[in-house]
């Protein structure tokens, strides 16, 4: 059963969401929402809930209290169409997970064949053009563990960009990577937001949230503690938001 | 003393042999297809969340890997003969030995299940793939990929123990042997060929699995990497 939100519905909303790992409560009533189109950016120090916040929109965690809608479905209720929420969400991991085994045309065909039933050449076809938006079309027949980390976080965006989701969800997807390969994956990423991809990124890379971002949320200790445009990166209002960004790489 | 072997006395006898060793190459096939079968869905069954599923295949694979294989075969021969179930020795065996290694696979299987990280997984479900598909185009190959040598030794044993169905009359290699030494008086010389043919026998299966090894494993045999 697809539901297709009205235009004004926000594509993601969080309300008064809770969240505890055993007695550790890592998101303490958190709201956000996310309008069509719309890039935004969750930043805060290791352990705030930024990840977990994130995770929960795929619900790859359960929450514990509040609501979550996602494209909409009630992500929070425990009835939720985990399949049809998927296929409405991409999400790109910080340790890439393309599959070891298939080639990277495989490992792009392999979801619209198996989840939505697309014909194998018709998937190929699709192969072909999401690796081209990610600048990867050489690639098509390589095994992962062939591409560099920066080439296998790209092909990670591509295979999930092949089930066109209606919203991305980056989970720090540079981390990982050394600073010329981060540049190469955060271009493919600036691309998707100019073509007008809905998308909700974990980052560390203070300057590029600050370019890309059309809205900030800065977590602290599980809550959402300012949120605001870009500009509040450069006049943060919080002492903690201060802090955060002076001791951050604010590069330009 | 010294020591006498007269091969030609046995060797005439070497249609027999080729049947025997024939049959247990068949019995081998037999109970490696279906053990395999039956240890991964048991090792899977393992790890479901559903604990009478999971707890049946605790017991399933305890049990065999707790008692003698003799014993078992026994127990599949005299339990289904007192259930008035008329079955032959052959499928007999491939009974006993296909739930022996079911349970042995079983164990494999699960190792080769818990090495595939998490974030394989993860990635699949946020593609939208349900379960099966998961177990199927995501874990299931490079799981067996990771314990291939484990696995294919394990059924190579499984050939060589069918030696033990000769307890029950099946017509396999080490039956044939024991019925042509006291024939012929010529122990030594019989159980040297059977010895030498059970060697043919093991290389021909290793062999076998070196190939199928290359089909399944394609990224492999391309790169030449472990997974």
């Amino acid at each position: 059963m697809q539901q297709n939100p009205s235009p004004s519905e926000p594509i993601v909303s969080l309300r008064d969401v809770q969240k505890s790992f055993g007695p550790l409560r890592v998101l303490d009533g958190v709201s956000f929402a996310v309008e069509r189109g719309e890039v935004l950016a969750l930043i805060g120090r290791s352990g705030s809930g930024k990840s977990t916040a994130l995770r929960c929109i795929d619900r790859f965690e359960k929450v514990d209290g509040g609501e979550i809608v996602v494209c909409g479905h009630r992500v929070d209720r425990p009835d939720v169409d985990l399949r049809a929420l998927r296929q409405d969400v991409g999400i790109v991991f910080q340790s890439y997970n393309l599959f070891p085994h298939l080639t990277i045309e495989q490992n792009i065909t392999l979801a619209p064949c198996a989840v939505k039933g697309m014909a194998a050449s018709q998937a190929r076809d699709l192969a072909r053009k999401v690796l081209a938006q990610v600048g990867l079309e050489e690639k098509l027949h390589a095994y992962p563990e062939q591409l560099s980390g920066g080439q296998q976080q790209r092909a990670a965006i591509a295979r999930s960009l092949a089930m066109q989701p209606k919203v991305m969800l980056f989970d720090e997807v540079t981390s990982a990577l050394d600073p010329e390969l981060t540049a190469e994956v955060l271009k493919v990423i600036e691309q998707l937001a100019a073509d007008g991809m809905t998308m909700v990124m974990v980052t560390h890379e203070m300057g590029f949230a600050k370019g890309i971002a059309d809205r900030i949320v800065f977590m602290h200790r599980g809550k959402v503690h300012e949120t605001g445009p870009a500009s509040i990166l450069t006049s943060p209002t919080t002492p903690e938001l201060m802090q955060f960004v002076g001791t951050g790489n604010l590069k330009s | 003393m010294s020591l006498q072997l007269d091969f030609p006395a046995v060797l005439e006898r070497w249609p027999s042999f080729l049947a025997g060793a024939a049959l247990t190459l068949e019995l081998a096939a037999f109970a490696t297809v279906l053990g395999a079968l039956l240890g991964t869905l048991a090792a899977v069954g393992r790890g479901t969340h559903n604990a009478l599923i999971s707890g049946a295949c605790k017991v399933y694979v305890e049990a065999i890997r707790n008692t003698p294989l003799l014993v078992q075969i026994f127990l599949v021969y005299f339990g289904l003969a007192s259930l008035g179930l008329k079955l032959s020795a052959f499928t007999v065996a491939v009974a006993a030995l296909t739930i022996n290694v079911g349970a042995y696979t079983a164990e494999i299987m699960r190792a080769g299940f818990e090495a595939i990280p998490r974030g394989q997984i993860e990635a699949a479900e946020g593609l939208a793939l349900s379960r099966l598909q998961i177990y199927w185009h995501i874990i299931l190959l490079p799981a067996i990929e990771k314990v291939y040598p484990a696995l294919t030794s394990q059924f190579v044993l499984l050939m060589l123990a069918s030696s033990i169905c000769s307890q029950i009359s099946a017509e396999e290699l080490t039956a044939v042997a024991n019925y042509i030494q006291s024939d012929t008086y010529r122990a030594f010389e019989t159980y040297i060929i059977v010895a030498v043919l059970y060697v043919i026998l093991s290389l021909i299966m290793r062999a076998g699995f070196w190939g199928l090894g290359l089909v399944l494993f394609p990224r492999r045999r391309r790169l030449g990497t472990p997974l």
